[in-house]
């Protein structure tokens, strides 16, 4: 009886004890409370800086033309730029941010998928030993010592070779080059490392080559990898301003040809913003030429994603 | 500590900083002080052509006055003299008259001139050029004459390096130059150092610079036979000159007054504003209004 009794006695006070724990929180739920809070008071902070300078930018950006009533249409094909007599065609500065951008990406995009192949098919070991370091220490230089590097050589070499002052287009996409090659390479390098090795292995199989199984299975497989890389390559281009300012030669004129000083979105916004007023047309003009930077990137960042889903649904067939 | 906290303490100290840069700009405390040493914050900012006078000078006064509290900051006239009238800085620095910027109501403003820059032509050397008529830098600038041989030099296409729409150095010379013709559109560069480095370097450059940053590797014009020096500055016979202005608005706190005060002394007037390749505002023997017209004292 007292055995039982003693029994009956524990098991009341461990049910008592299991009760308590189960209805109060543990300490490891309290910890993963105390997770999840801190995870979205940080969500909620980016959402509200990127939600707020969303606001301001497009705020202060269409304040041209519903305070200044400067019409969209002219805004967008005007072609002359001298915002302090209330001209504000922006056309030779889209024109010249689009030409840099993509000239820019045309001449790196051959270099970095080369690389990007010579990485990871030719010879991964002087690879990973040597050009990833290289590649890695290009990504990490200012792009003010970029531009210093474009004033000190790449202009008097192309004023040498072209003639011309040597500031311009063919300039800024020579500086542009080298600042894009880095990323393109390794988000190539990326897109080149997760193609499945079956596919590889198949091809070789089959009696392909070498070249045949790098040109027609691999860069294949990894095409929307590759465009990825171009588009981020091209998102960095169009955004740069300081190195770009400093070669380019600042000429808010239409761009006739490659070695004629021009001027992009980015040059245009660094020269002007410190002698404009706030709330003067020529100050709203020039957030409008940062909406239309901010636009862009939205633009591309819509685009990587289009890529990365037509490119899942070709591996799943 | 776990690692929660720290995290919390982390996204505690982003926040603090976050809001702590919105406030930095406007924060334009002026403690009275009690004694007779000031003390107190002064934020002067603006004008990149007096911002080296502006910090040298701030740093010796507050060699002398340890408590107070000044910053010198450049961001351009325009910054300038829209952080002034917005009251966010005490002073905004400026190259201009306040009257001469749009969007900016000058009579909310004290104008306090401090120093006088004269600016000149310079052109490669290459070029040949040493003297220019008027008439001619006029033509230059506005695109009628194109090549160094019109105007007595080699037979090189000029490259026009204006500086960028908006800034006071160019308002300046359009002013004195163009005299309300319109600038060809061509090259611009966003500072005086930038400038002197591509005309010393690109054949048949052309463009135009504070004094100061003369260099042996350009040639400064003359302009009617006149060369550009303090002496011609100061006596109106070379015309392209502005004031440096600091603007207050309102009635200035102890300290930026005292500043100011500093500014206009003797000690700064007669040596600082020499020694750095600026005119004194006490040597003038002109005196020029917001609309150019000048008066002899």
């Amino acid at each position: 009886m007292e055995q039982t009794n003693f029994q009956l006695k524990q098991q009341k006070t461990q049910s008592n004890d299991w009760s308590a724990r189960l209805h109060h929180a543990t300490r490891a739920t309290r910890e993963d409370w105390l997770g999840k809070s801190i995870s979205y008071l940080c969500i909620g902070v980016i959402i509200l800086v990127v939600a707020s300078m969303l606001w301001f930018i497009t705020s202060k950006g269409i304040a041209t033309f519903t305070q200044n009533h400067v019409s969209l249409g002219k805004f967008l094909t005007g072609t002359n730029w001298a915002p302090d007599q209330g001209k504000i065609g922006a056309l030779p500065m889209i024109v010249g941010s689009f030409a840099v951008t993509f000239a820019a990406a045309i001449v790196a995009t051959p270099f970095a998928v080369g690389t990007a192949i010579f990485m990871t098919e030719i010879s991964p070991n002087k690879g990973r030993k040597l050009l990833q370091p290289v590649i890695e220490l290009l990504v990490g230089i200012p792009s003010v010592v970029y531009g210093f590097i474009g004033l000190a050589v790449v202009v008097p070499f192309m004023r040498s070779i072209v003639g011309g002052s040597g500031f311009g287009i063919i300039s800024a996409t020579f500086v542009l080059f080298v600042m894009v090659l880095p990323t393109i390479t390794s988000m190539t390098v990326d897109s080149l490392r997760a193609v499945p090795r079956h596919f590889k292995e198949a091809s070789l199989a089959l009696g392909a080559t070498r070249w045949q199984t790098v040109s027609r299975v691999i860069l294949r497989s990894a095409t929307p990898g590759i465009l990825t890389a171009v588009i981020f390559g091209m998102a960095r281009a169009f955004g740069e301003a300081l190195a770009v300012q400093m070669v380019i030669g600042n000429a808010a004129i239409m761009p006739k040809n490659l070695i004629s000083p021009a001027s992009t979105l980015t040059s245009q916004l660094t020269t002007g913003i410190g002698d404009t007023i706030d709330g003067t047309l020529p100050n709203n003009a020039l957030w409008s030429l940062a909406l239309i930077l901010l636009l862009m990137s939205l633009f591309f960042n819509a685009l990587v994603r289009v890529i990365a889903k037509r490119g899942q649904l070709k591996h799943e067939r | 500590m776990n690692k929660g906290s720290k995290l919390a303490m982390g996204i505690a100290a982003i926040s603090l900083l976050l809001v702590g840069c919105g406030k930095a700009t406007s924060s334009t405390s002026s403690k009275s002080s009690s004694s007779e040493a000031l003390s107190g914050k002064v934020t002067a900012v603006g004008s990149t052509a007096l911002q080296p006078l502006a910090a040298k000078a701030g740093a010796n006064f507050q060699a002398k006055n340890s408590k107070v509290n000044l910053t010198v900051q450049g961001g351009g006239s325009g910054t300038g003299l829209s952080q002034v009238q917005a009251g966010a800085v005490s002073i905004g620095n400026s190259d201009i008259f306040a009257e001469e910027k749009a969007g900016i109501k000058a009579d909310k403003l004290t104008d306090h001139k401090v120093a006088v820059v004269g600016m000149a032509p310079v052109v490669n050397k290459d070029a040949g050029i040493k003297n220019l008529k008027m008439a001619q830098v006029k033509q230059i600038f506005t695109g009628k004459i194109t090549n160094w041989k019109e105007v007595g030099g080699k037979d090189q296409k000029i490259v026009i390096i204006n500086r960028a729409q908006g800034s006071g150095t160019r308002a300046t010379f359009e002013n004195a130059v163009l005299k309300g013709a319109t600038a060809v559109k061509s090259q611009e560069q966003d500072s005086n150092g930038a400038v002197q480095k591509i005309v010393a370097t690109t054949p048949g450059a052309i463009s135009y610079l504070a004094f100061s940053y003369f260099t042996n590797k350009l040639q400064a014009v003359s302009i009617d036979n006149v060369t550009p020096t303090d002496n011609n500055v100061e006596n109106n016979k070379w015309k392209i000159w502005s004031y440096e202005h600091m603007y207050t608005k309102g009635t200035p706190d102890k300290a930026t007054a005292a500043f100011l005060k500093y500014m206009d002394s003797k000690a700064v007037q007669n040596s600082l504003v020499k020694d750095m390749g600026y005119i004194s505002i006490h040597d003038m023997k002109v005196t020029k209004d917001a609309k150019g017209t000048v008066t002899q004292n």
